[in-house]
C-alpha cells in the first residue's frame, strides 16, 4: 500500500508537525505500508496550466506523478482567510478531474482559530468529492494551543491522529478488496 | 436532396457511412509487452487502411499526435501512402491539429493527397487535446482557441477561393495568393473535430462546419443533446442543420460474443490509456459498454448493429466513425474486425439507413 503524506502549505510549521506524528504513528502501526512525505514547503511547484499530469518536469511531475501513484493520501492543510491554502488548491488543479478515484483520502487539519472548524467539511471534502476520493469522513482538527515549540501536547490529539491512520489503511484494505472482489466478477 | 450535403461527400440516399479511424498510437500490446517497430505501426496501418478498402468501408482515417507512443506525426505523408495504396475509400485525418500548422501548408498537402487518391481527401481539423505540441512547434498555449478559430477560418477560405486576400494574427498576410495544387473537385470537405463537449460543438455550429464528435464512453442520449446543441447553434447563425454533416467516432470492437469483446478489447484501452493519459479505463464503465443505450459499440455484430441503429435514430447522423486499434491490438484481431463489418454489419446498417 502506497500511502502520501501531503503537507499542504509553504507558511508556518503547524501541518508539518502534525504530519510529521501521522506518519510515524503509520510507520509504527503499519511497517508495511510505503509512506512519501510531501510537504509542499520544500517543492517548487508550478501553478497548473492546463496540461496532462504526465507531461510537467522537475518537481512538479515529480508531485503529481507521486500522488497518482499513491493508494492513499493523507492531506494535512492549515486554513488560511477562512479556506484552504493556495499552493494545495493548485495540487488539485494539476491533477484529472477523478485523479481520486479508487484512492482513499484523509484530512488533517490545523488552524489558528476554532472558528475554522468546519472550513474542510465545506470546502475541502466538495473538491474531493468530486474527484472521486473516498473519503475519512472524520477529520483530524488541530488548533494553535495544542503546539508548542513543534510539538503536539495534547493527547487527545495523539489519540485522534492514531484513529485518523487506523482509518485510512482500514478502508484502503477494504476499498482495494471490495474493488478486487468486484472486477473478478467480470470475467474480462 | 440538398447540394451542401453532397458538397460534403455525403449521400443520404445511401444510408449511413461506416468508417475507421487510428490515432496512429503505437503501445505496446499489454498482453506480451511487446512493441512492434515504428515502422512495422506504419505498414500495419497502410494495410489495415487496404483492408478498410477492400470490405467495402466508406472511410479511413489518421490522427496527428506529437507525444509519445505515437507514429503517425506526419499523417499526411501516411495518408498520401494509404491514397496510393486504395482504390475507393475515402481518407481523412482524425485529426489534423490546425492551430499549430500552417494552413496553406495542411492545403497543399491534402489537395495533393486528393489527386494522389483521385478525388477521395478531407480534412478534419482540430485543437489538440494534449498540449504538448504548442512547446514542440512554437506556439503559446495561451493562443489555444484563438490559433484554431483563426486557421481554421483560413484554411476554408482556401478551400472556397482560388485566390486568396487574407491578414490575421498569427500568420504572414496573404496577397492574391493562389494555394495549389486544387484538389480534383475545386474543394475538399473540411470538418471540424469536436471532443464530446457541448461548448466545442456549439462553437463547430457557429462556425457552420461540418461535425466530427469524437466521444468515450457513456450514454448515446447524453450526445444526442451535443449534437442538438450544434445543430441549434448553426440554425442561430443562419445555416440549414440539414445540410450539416455529422460523423460520431468512438471504441468499437466486434467479436462472436459480447463477453469476448470486452475481454479481447479491455487490456488495450485500460494498458493504453494509463501510458498515453495516464489513467487507466474503469472495469466498471467498460461493462457497461455493451448495454444497447452505451455509446460504445462493443458487442456481437448483431449487437453491434443495432446500436449503430438506434444511435442512428437518435443523432440522426451521416457517418459512424470505428477506433478499434487502440493500445497495441494485434493486427489479426483487426483483420477479423474488418471481416465482420465487412460481411455483416456494413451491409445491415446500409439496408436499414438507405433512404428509398
Amino acid at each position: 500500500m502506497k500511502i502520501v503524506g501531503l503537507s499542504g502549505s509553504k507558511v508556518g510549521s503547524k501541518t508539518r508537525t502534525a504530519m510529521n506524528y501521522t506518519v510515524k504513528s503509520l510507520a509504527e502501526k503499519y511497517p508495511d505500508t510505503e509512506v512519501t512525505v510531501i510537504d509542499l514547503a520544500e517543492y517548487d511547484v508550478q501553478f497548473s496550466d492546463g496540461r496532462n499530469y504526465m507531461e510537467y518536469e522537475g518537481d512538479t511531475g515529480f508531485v503529481t506523478q507521486t500522488i497518482m501513484e499513491a493508494d492513499a493520501i493523507i492531506i494535512g492543510t492549515p486554513i488560511f482567510q477562512a479556506s484552504i491554502p493556495a499552493t494545495l488548491k493548485n495540487i488539485f488543479d494539476l491533477l484529472p478531474v477523478d485523479a481520486f478515484r479508487d484512492k482513499v483520502v484523509s484530512m488533517l487539519v490545523t488552524a489558528g482559530s476554532a472558528k475554522h472548524y468546519l472550513i474542510a467539511e465545506q470546502q475541502l471534502k466538495p473538491i474531493l468529492a468530486y474527484m472521486k476520493a473516498q473519503m475519512v469522513q472524520t477529520y483530524v482538527f488541530i488548533e494553535e494551543e495544542d503546539f508548542y515549540r513543534k510539538e503536539i501536547i495534547n493527547d487527545d490529539v495523539f489519540f485522534r491522529i492514531e484513529r485518523l491512520v487506523e482509518d485510512t489503511v482500514v478502508l484502503t484494505e477494504t476499498f482495494t478488496k471490495i474493488r478486487e472482489e468486484k472486477e473478478a466478477q467480470y470475467d474480462f | 436532396m440538398n447540394n451542401l450535403m453532397e458538397k460534403y461527400g455525403i449521400n443520404p440516399r445511401d444510408g449511413i457511412e461506416f468508417g475507421i479511424y487510428t490515432l496512429g498510437d503505437h503501445l505496446p500490446n499489454p498482453i506480451t509487452g511487446e512493441r512492434i517497430s515504428a515502422e512495422e505501426r506504419i505498414h500495419e496501418i497502410i494495410d489495415y487502411a487496404k483492408l478498410a478498402d477492400q470490405a467495402g468501408i466508406d472511410f479511413f482515417s489518421v490522427g496527428e499526435s506529437h507525444q509519445e507512443y505515437f507514429a503517425t506525426q506526419a499523417h499526411a505523408v501516411v495518408l498520401s501512402a494509404i491514397a496510393q495504396a486504395t482504390e475507393n475509400i475515402k481518407i481523412a485525418s482524425s485529426s489534423t491539429i490546425i492551430s499549430t500548422s500552417d494552413p496553406v501548408r495542411v492545403y497543399e498537402n491534402f489537395a495533393t493527397i486528393d489527386l494522389i487518391s483521385k478525388g477521395r481527401a478531407e480534412i478534419v481539423a482540430g485543437r489538440a487535446s494534449r498540449i504538448g505540441l504548442f512547446d514542440l512547434l512554437g506556439y503559446d498555449v495561451r493562443d489555444y482557441e484563438a490559433l484554431f478559430e483563426e486557421k481554421f477560418d483560413l484554411l476554408r477560405k482556401i478551400n472556397e477561393e482560388e485566390v486568396v486576400n487574407w491578414s490575421g494574427e498569427f500568420r504572414a498576410p496573404l496577397k492574391n495568393a493562389k494555394v495549389l495544387p486544387r484538389p480534383r473537385n475545386g474543394s475538399i470537405p473540411i470538418w471540424r473535430a469536436v471532443g464530446g463537449t457541448r461548448a466545442s460543438a456549439i462553437k463547430a455550429g457557429f462556425a457552420g462546419a461540418p461535425m466530427f464528435m469524437a466521444h468515450l464512453g457513456g450514454p448515446a442520449s447524453m450526445f444526442k443533446g451535443t449534437i442538438e446543441a450544434y445543430r441549434e447553434a448553426a440554425r442561430s447563425k443562419g445555416f440549414d442543420p440539414a445540410e450539416l454533416p455529422v460523423a460520431t467516432a468512438g471504441f468499437f470492437y466486434a467479436a462472436e460474443t459480447s463477453q469476448q469483446a470486452l475481454k479481447d478489447m479491455y487490456p488495450h484501452i485500460n494498458e493504453g490509456m494509463k501510458r498515453t493519459n495516464g489513467q487507466g479505463f474503469p472495469k466498471q464503465h467498460f461493462a457497461q459498454g455493451i448495454d444497447p443505450h452505451n455509446v460504445m459499440n462493443i458487442g456481437s455484430p448483431q449487437e453491434i448493429i443495432e446500436k449503430i441503429l438506434y444511435q442512428h435514430e437518435l443523432f440522426g447522423h451521416q457517418r459512424y466513425i470505428a477506433q478499434i486499434d487502440f493500445g497495441g491490438v494485434p493486427f489479426d484481431r483487426l483483420q477479423k474486425n474488418i471481416e465482420l463489418i465487412g460481411t455483416e454489419i456494413l451491409p445491415a446498417i446500409k439496408k436499414y439507413t438507405a433512404k428509398k
